[in-house]
């Protein structure tokens, strides 16, 4: 729409979609400015206020969920590529009155202090377990033939995505390491 | 952000007609970098196609032996493929040493091909770029160019191209499947690439509305013997300031083979075939990897503030390529 306004806050038909995702296991359906981002969506949208807007341009990780299951930075994904399609966020992890062997441990290990990267760093580190449990190598992999045992160095390397600003990585990589083990 | 339209085609030929009739749209793929781009205004689409649900997110080893990789496969499930980490690890390291898990999953093959460069001036819309408004200038040129080209450059830009995944495809002779109004095309990644010359806002010889469908990797047996090194700022998720990706191949100690490209240097992933004439059918040796590398960069112009990039390119050469002799 050319010479049109840039950020008109009423919704045309042309530039807008009806979407419909499943949420959490609930399958959810909004209409939408074909520019909102899946991070606002969850956030203004549909109330799941967990994924956080750090950067808005994939670089901190705060707005890490898994799509079908993967990780990935909700600011980066226009929702109405999500139609149809599955997302979790940190509210899903596990039941509203319990936690997730994940959250367990980032409280037993005191991995954060503020807080605000604690949703993106908990979702990447569920896809991040995954992946590790498909037997994917990562950068500091040394043999790219067997699966990589998931020493400290593997897990930094694979939470390099998540940027925690109150530097709580020895902890976040002690709580990962236990909930692996224990797994 | 301009408002834009979505369009989700069927197939291929509809993606294509698409953009060959709005001279505005562009694809999406994984959105790793057009997103960005869009929220910052560098880009401005008023259509996206999304081309993530075509049936292009296939990987199939061919007859010839070689692996034909479908565009809209995913980078992470590139690098974790058992057949590139057991036949074609520089490709895999490549991958694996690119952004994080979390973009790995997102970005497609494509989609990394395509992605545009990160000259800070580029992505700054106050800012002077011919890349970005072609005729406007080159803020870079004189301004902070230390992570831009040493090679090839021309006064109009200096950008380089950010991929590792180029870089390790440009190594191994890689044909790229493009689709465009005419139908479908093979064209070697070595002539995908521009220089920048007066023309720094075409970066490929792609025609416009382009869809790359595919790369096909050649059956290289030697490339089980191969490598990347990247060096960045810090220890992950970052851009390369220098990177190699180096394929050797060894009888006894006199090299019958090589394939050595360099990122991080020019305005294209640049394939070092100077450095492999250097190399090919010479006893192997550091010093000579190091005279195989000065010969590669003899004509580099470093900038203001990049002229570090040159002993860096020269260590890693000797480092991957003397890695790699002796695995």
């Amino acid at each position: 729409m050319q010479g049109g306004p840039e950020n008109a806050t009423t919704i045309d038909e042309r530039h807008s979609s009806r979407v419909t995702v499943e949420v959490n296991g609930a399958s959810r359906e909004v209409t939408l400015d074909n520019r909102t981002t899946l991070l606002d969506t969850l956030r203004e949208h549909l109330d799941l206020t967990g994924a956080k807007k750090g950067c808005d341009h994939g670089q901190c990780g705060s707005c890490t969920v898994l799509l079908d299951g993967r990780r990935v930075k909700s600011c980066l994904v226009f929702a109405v590529t999500v139609d149809g399609r599955s997302v979790v966020t940190v509210e899903g992890l596990a039941g509203p009155d319990e936690l997730s062997p994940l959250q367990a441990a980032f409280i037993a290990h005191d991995a954060f202090q503020c807080g605000y990267c604690t949703p993106g760093q908990l979702c990447s580190a569920r896809g991040m377990l995954d992946e590790v449990s498909r037997g994917w190598p990562s950068a500091v992999t040394d043999d790219l033939n067997t699966p990589a045992e998931l020493i400290d160095a593997e897990i930094r390397e694979r939470m390099a995505g998540n940027l925690c600003r109150c530097a709580a990585y020895p902890h976040i990589v002690a709580a990962v390491r236990e909930t692996a083990a224990s797994s | 952000m301009r408002a834009f339209r979505y369009h989700r085609p069927a197939d291929v030929a509809e993606a294509v007609a698409v953009l060959a009739a709005e001279p505005q749209a562009a694809y999406l793929g994984g959105g790793t970098n057009l997103v960005d781009l869009m929220k910052l205004g560098v880009q401005r689409p008023d259509v996206l196609v999304d081309v993530t649900r075509l049936p292009l997110d296939t990987v199939e080893g061919l007859p010839d032996g070689g692996l034909r990789i479908g565009a809209t496969v995913r980078n992470s499930d590139l690098a974790a493929h058992p057949v590139v980490r057991r036949d074609y690890p520089v490709l895999a390291r490549a991958l694996l040493a690119a952004a994080s898990g979390q973009l790995r999953n997102m970005a497609t093959t494509g989609g990394n091909l395509l992605q545009r460069t990160r000259c800070v001036y580029f992505q700054d819309t106050g800012k002077a770029c011919n890349k970005r408004e072609p005729g406007s200038g080159c803020a870079a040129l004189h301004g902070q160019n230390r992570d831009l080209a040493v090679l090839d450059w021309s006064e109009q830009c200096v950008a380089t191209h950010p991929s590792d995944l180029a870089v390790a495809l440009a190594a191994l002779d890689t044909v790229v499947e493009v689709h465009e109004a005419d139908g479908p095309r093979d064209i070697p990644i070595a002539d995908v690439y521009r220089s920048p010359g007066t023309h720094p806002e075409r970066e490929t010889t792609l025609a416009r509305g382009a869809l790359i469908t595919a790369v096909r990797l050649p059956p290289l047996p030697a490339a089980r013997r191969s490598t990347y090194l990247k060096v960045r700022d810090r220890a992950s998720f970052a851009f390369a300031v220098g990177s190699v990706a180096a394929v050797l191949d060894l009888d006894g100690d006199v090299v019958r083979d090589v394939r050595l490209a360099y990122g991080a240097v020019a305005h294209r992933p640049w394939r070092a075939y100077r450095a492999e004439e250097e190399l090919r059918g010479r006893p192997f040796s550091r010093e000579l990897a190091a005279r195989a590398a000065d010969a590669e960069l003899a004509e580099a112009r470093p900038l203001r503030h990049n002229g570090f990039k040159l002993p860096l390119t020269r260590a890693i050469t000797v480092r991957a390529l003397t890695e790699l002799a002796s695995s």
